[in-house]
């Protein structure tokens, strides 16, 4: 099999690197950067070394017997990204990206947010490295993730409100990417998931990579096989193709990305934008978009604001494109119903991202034979999102 | 060729004079407005108009274009749309019209069928924010083949050897972005700006237009001066949200006065594209 990306940045059809003239040199730069520090065993070191030591990894393969016995069908192991230094597997993306530009030199770095995962691991990069920060954050995730919003000030970070659009994480990586165009010179520009321009898809993969290496080593100990399914939630889809990639090549691992289906795929409000979308170019890549006829970029719906993207990184693009990851759609209610289960049954919040792919692995479980093993990724833990779980359960965090 | 801009640039290099491009969004606030806008700034003494394609998502524009451009797409301006204009246009106007926007209306209106309907509509060339030299090869095809012009920008980031190769790609003119930034009005000129411009000059036979940031007319006299044209647009875009009943009158006005500061401007640089 092909191995992506090309030296033009593409997986397949998708990825690439359109975007303004301004940036183009910056991106090169960065290019030859990465390729620099991955070939330096000193980086590849400090990196490993700080996962350890900073972030907590390795993260466990946790065996979910409650919920495997509760489903009756497919035995269920749970990929705690949850257990990570700030929450979330963000972490390993931004860990390494800090040391990449720590590398080139830059001391202001600045990044978008969704649900505030990215913003907070970067600001704790920021705080850990010594680094400036600027991480901008649409009013309406803001507004429904306030607690994160205070994780990042109190780690140092500025927080700068995006008011434009849909005043979400579409609208905050227009504010970044403007802020970058005028401050390329001495700003590093941390893409928070596998998206953007070349080569942020491919160095977000492959610092995220980590998840699925390690799943693949514990799995191997834990059942002396490989697994037969692989689930996570995906948007930008960092955390998907940080546990599919080192996969792909074992065919007989199915890999299953689960997508944002809101309040449902016949409205407009979700963000299943591989299962609804279709092709065009937005933020400096070619992918699937939730778009209009007149290719203008359309409002997304999810009731996690770290799905609420109408793009996806290109190389889970592709994987649709090469029929080697399937996609399934997980409503707004499945999402929190999968929660509340995984809360009851394992004593373990999952984050409402996560709680898609726990979803998922509810409904296709119980079809499945005892035999089978199935990984899901349990990419973010949910405290950020209790506000809006008790918010949707009619319930108060009072009572 | 449609050779509007090039026939334009060699009639202007003869008298010693720069292009003075004014930069509005078709459907700003009204597809009608800015056909009546366009015909004005011709007779106020434009040389060349950048009409505006809008996208949902500029990502290399500033607060007044992000308006402009949301007031355009509450007025329907589709790509099939702007074409129209161009069409009810050349009508009344030999003036060069070059469209600038971003990828993707044009790459979901179809690349080819793009440059054909642009074309038959009558618009001279196009400039595609998001669509750097290495990405452009399936507009370039249709675009040269239908005889327009692709200008591409060049930034103070880009390199000297970058800034060659792109010129090699190009035609029409190139579009030298004068601000590390995105499009916005600025109080300065950088003051790297015109060492820039010169520099380029000597490596391209192209005409060079700076834009982005130049808002008064003595910003354009300045400018003028070493370079084959200026480009304006978020000073017209903030006279049009100040005036939306009839900007016309404002926004010709602006042009008027900067045409006067170009036309005054020494433009020895200018000849000297010609030679």
């Amino acid at each position: 099999m092909q191995s992506y990306p090309d030296r033009h940045g593409r997986y397949g059809r998708f990825g690439g690197r359109y975007i303004a003239e301004t940036l183009m040199p910056a991106l090169v730069e960065l290019e030859h950067a990465y390729r620099a520090a991955r070939r330096d065993p000193k980086f590849k070191a400090e990196f490993e070394r700080n996962l350890r030591d900073y972030v907590g990894r390795p993260t466990p393969l946790f065996h979910a017997a409650n919920l495997t016995r509760r489903l009756g069908g497919a035995k269920i192991y749970l990929k705690r990204e949850d257990l990570c230094h700030t929450g979330a597997h963000k972490v390993n993306n931004t860990l390494g990206q800090a040391l990449l530009a720590a590398r080139m030199g830059k001391r202001r770095i600045t990044a978008e947010t969704g649900a505030g995962q990215h913003g907070v691991a970067t600001a704790t990069m920021a705080a850990l490295f010594g680094m400036q920060c600027e991480v901008f954050m649409g009013t309406l995730d803001i507004e429904r993730q306030a607690l994160n919003v205070f994780r990042m000030k109190l780690l140092g970070a500025k927080v700068t409100p995006v008011d434009s659009g849909s005043r979400g994480l579409k609208d905050a990586m227009n504010e970044a990417l403007r802020d970058w165009i005028a401050t390329v010179r001495d700003t590093y520009y941390l893409i928070g998931t596998a998206a953007g321009p070349h080569p942020y898809p491919w160095i977000v993969r492959e610092f995220q990579t980590v998840i699925g290496r390690e799943t693949r080593r514990q799995i191997l100990a834990a059942e002396g096989r490989l697994p037969d399914l692989l689930v996570a939630c995906v948007n930008g889809g960092s955390n998907a193709i940080g546990l599919f990639h080192p996969f792909i090549k074992d065919s007989g691992v199915r890999m299953i990305g689960v997508e944002a289906g809101g309040l449902g795929l016949n409205g407009p409000s979700h963000a299943a934008t591989i299962t609804a979308g279709s092709v065009g170019v937005l933020h400096g890549a070619r992918t699937f978009l939730l778009q209009d006829e007149l290719g203008q970029i359309r409002e997304t719906h999810s009731i996690a604001a770290g799905l609420d993207y109408p793009g996806v990184g290109p190389e889970l693009a592709w994987l649709k494109d090469s029929g080697r990851a399937e996609y399934a759609t997980i409503t707004d209610a499945e999402a929190l119903a999968a929660l509340r289960t995984l809360s009851e049954t394992e004593g373990i919040i999952p984050a409402l991202e996560s709680a898609h792919a726990v979803a998922h692995a509810i409904r296709i479980a119980p079809e499945l034979p005892r035999e089978q093993v199935m990984i899901v990724n349990l990419s973010g833990r949910g405290d950020k999102d209790m506000q809006t779980v008790a918010g949707a359960l009619g319930t108060g965090l009072k009572e | 060729m449609s050779g509007r801009i090039e026939r334009k640039f060699r009639a202007l290099a003869e008298r010693g004079e720069a292009a003075l491009i004014p930069f509005v969004f078709a459907g700003d606030p009204t597809l009608d407005h800015t056909r009546r806008i366009v015909l004005e700034l011709e007779s106020r003494g434009a040389d060349l108009i950048e009409l505006g394609v809008p996208f949902s998502d500029p990502m290399a524009d500033g607060p007044a274009n992000q308006r402009a451009g949301a007031r355009a797409l509450r007025a329907g301006a589709s790509v099939a749309a702007v074409l129209g204009l161009v069409s009810d246009l050349r009508k009344e106007t030999d003036i060069p019209l070059v469209l600038f926007g971003y990828y993707n209306p044009i790459l979901q209106y179809g690349p080819a069928r793009f440059a054909a309907d642009a074309e038959r509509a009558g618009a001279d060339g196009c400039l595609v924010v998001d669509l750097p030299p290495e990405e452009a090869a399936e507009l370039r095809g249709p675009i040269r083949e239908h005889g327009l012009d692709l200008i591409y920008l060049l930034a103070p980031t880009t390199s000297l050897e970058r800034a060659r190769r792109i010129a090699r790609a190009a035609s029409g003119f190139l579009y030298y972005v004068s601000v590390t930034g995105v499009t916005g009005t600025r109080a300065e000129l950088d003051s790297d700006l015109e060492p820039r411009v010169r520099e380029i000059r000597t490596i391209t036979r192209l005409p060079i237009g700076v834009g982005f940031g130049i808002s008064t007319a003595q910003q354009a006299g300045q400018v003028a001066s070493f370079a084959a044209a200026v480009v304006v647009g978020s000073a017209f875009s903030l006279l049009i949200e100040a005036n939306p009943q009839a900007p016309e009158r404002a926004v010709g006005e602006l042009a008027g006065a900067m045409k006067a500061a170009v036309r005054a401007s020494a433009s020895a640089s200018v000849r000297a594209v010609s030679s």
